[in-house]
């Protein structure tokens, strides 16, 4: 046990793995809505969209989460109101307004050239520079958010599944759409100083891409991406203090590995839980996947002839039609 | 004199200021089943989607039971999309599915209390989809998945069911089944409105038709309207109608020999 306690002797590892743990968890319950709305894309925009407002704050000499989640925020909405029209989707949309959003910052880092280097973090992540003002606002954001998640529980998963049917069922969709706006744009301005803004997607879509696959639930979906959210990030954390690596980049990558791994058991899954049938509609026989459901039952075995899977039409078994 | 369930006054309805249909006028009577048919692009889903309140007539006056859309009871409208357009591999369950019509009307907590929970249970029951309570819903049958849909739309306790086109995508005795089915509810009380390509089975289950096509062909019961004349003028082609004792059916009017699709 002494590798786990060992680094919790420093100040600056234990910030990062309370920060890490939260911003895991935040990633992963965000991610879940995320992905089954593809738009996987948005973490990586909305982070640089942020990126601009948190480089405008600066300069305007506002406080960086305000400036930054002020913009993201705004950025987020701006998404949502320009893919409404049908001839822009939704991709385009983030494309155009977070890049924009990056640009300024860039331009402006540019012009003012002595503050390029506090944004470092911001772009690349700096998790063992969190401050206990950071963990402060990290904490505050984390538990505004679950609770935030837990109220709208049931409109952001009916919203997500079926909005046009959300609405007819009477779910304030409008709100609910701007609510999870502030929410992801406040996810992503807690997560931008410890996973960078190059790093942001991947912390927000690999958690619930991997709990997808071994979950046909959406509430079992949801824990499973935030433990696994929260799991990747500490362990990250070790793995970077052990191989002396960077923080975010080796969270990133092992959550990366547990995404291929879950890949791998998916795939076992299916060949040991998934029968290969025979299946036989009318005269035709052939071989197929498919999970045992209600209501399509069937004989196993017909049509398998030594092993080998048939597909084939009984010559003068089938009925002629007949034009009456 | 009935009292009216949907009420249009003047409706025009469309997409992006464009109308798809002008100046509609319908009554629909509280206790009615009936089925619009049409040609595709005919404004069908446009006319359901402006029942419903999707989509915000472009002028005139809708009313649900004498009231505004937007002023009407949570839980009035019960409504089944059509199967295609459902999200088949979102992660839920059956049973999370049907319980979401219930969400406008549960407290605060993300789950159901407990005598929500029998509802939706006992409804499930009735329509013969809880044995596959947990199952995902791309892993049950095509008549379960159009049950677990109209097991949402049942669980409120509408007043007004729904339907786009329930009969697309299942096989004929699914279809006879379903629309079996609604013919139950609709004894029990509640009015039906759907749309459908199907006129045969239209013509087999539904007491009241109306043939639309940017407006109102004709309406009524199916043997006084369905005849050749009134579908050449909804759907421009010619259809054969067959009287065959209590049954009518509908076919396409071209010889097989003479089809090139």
């Amino acid at each position: 046990m002494e590798f786990l306690f060992e680094p919790l002797q420093y100040e600056f590892f234990r910030h990062g793995l309370w920060a890490a743990l939260m911003v895991g968890a935040l990633c992963g319950v965000v991610g879940v809505y995320i992905v089954l709305r593809g738009m996987s894309y948005i973490g990586h925009g909305l982070s640089h969209a942020a990126f601009g407002g948190a480089v405008v704050g600066y300069v305007l000499n506002i406080n960086f989460y305000l400036g930054a989640g002020l913009w993201g925020f705004l950025a987020a909405i701006l998404i949502g109101q320009v893919s409404k029209r049908k001839k822009i989707k939704e991709d385009a949309a983030i494309g155009i307004i977070t890049t924009a959003s990056f640009a300024i910052g860039v331009a402006l880092i540019s012009r003012v050239r002595k503050f390029t280097l506090s944004f470092e973090a911001a772009l690349f992540g700096n998790i063992l520079g969190i401050t206990s003002s950071d963990l402060v606002v990290i904490s505050v954001v984390t538990c505004m958010i679950s609770v935030l998640l837990f109220l709208l529980y049931k409109q952001l998963l009916f919203t997500t599944f079926d909005k046009d049917a959300a609405r007819i069922f009477g779910i304030k969709t409008e709100l609910v759409e701007i609510l999870f706006s502030l929410i992801l744009a406040a996810a992503i301005i807690v997560s931008m100083n410890i996973i960078g803004v190059t790093m942001i997607a991947a912390a927000i879509v690999i958690p619930a891409v991997t709990a997808r696959m071994l979950t046909d639930r959406f509430s079992h979906m949801m824990i499973g991406s935030t433990l696994i959210g929260s799991g990747t990030a500490v362990t990250g954390m070790y793995l970077s203090y052990y191989f002396n690596a960077a923080s975010g980049a080796t969270i990133v990558l092992f959550a990366a590995s547990v995404f291929c791994l879950a890949m791998f058991y998916n795939y076992v899954r299916r060949l040991v839980l998934l029968h290969e049938h025979a299946h036989q509609h009318g005269v035709v026989q052939h071989l197929h996947e498919h999970p045992h459901a209600t209501g399509h039952e069937h004989p196993h075995g017909e049509g398998i002839k030594d092993g080998v899977s048939t597909a084939q039409v009984s010559e003068g078994t089938m009925e002629k039609p007949s034009v009456k | 004199m009935d009292a009216v369930m949907v009420e249009f006054s003047g409706v025009s309805s469309g997409y992006e200021g464009r109308p798809v249909f002008e100046r509609l006028n319908l009554e629909i009577p509280q206790g009615q089943f009936v089925g619009f048919v049409g040609p595709t692009g005919c404004g069908k889903t446009t006319l359901l989607k402006t029942i419903l309140g999707a989509i915000d007539p472009l002028s005139g006056i809708v009313r649900i039971m004498g009231h505004s859309i937007r002023k009407i009871p949570p839980g009035t409208i019960g409504y089944v999309p059509q199967l295609e357009t459902v999200d088949w591999n979102f992660p839920v369950t059956v049973e999370e599915v049907v319980i979401m019509g219930l969400y406008n009307r549960m407290g605060l907590l993300p789950w159901p209390s407990k005598k929500e929970k029998a509802r939706v249970h006992s409804l499930m029951n009735e329509l013969g989809i809880d044995d596959c309570a947990h199952h995902h819903i791309r892993n049950i049958s095509g008549g379960q998945q159009q049950r677990t849909f109209l097991a949402r739309a049942l669980v409120g306790d509408p007043k007004l069911l729904v339907l786009d086109e329930p009969t697309a995508g299942i096989d004929i005795k699914t279809q006879h089944d379903v629309l079996h089915l609604l013919g139950e509810l609709n004894k029990n009380g509640v009015t039906i409105v759907l749309t459908t390509h199907d006129l045969n089975a239209v013509a087999a289950h539904l007491p009241f038709v109306v043939c639309f096509n940017k407006g109102i062909v004709a309406a009524g019961p199916p043997h006084r309207i369905f005849n050749a004349e009134v579908l050449k003028k909804t759907y421009g082609a010619d259809v054969i109608v067959i009287e065959h004792g209590d049954h009518l059916l509908m076919s396409h009017g071209t010889p097989l020999s003479l089809r090139r699709d």
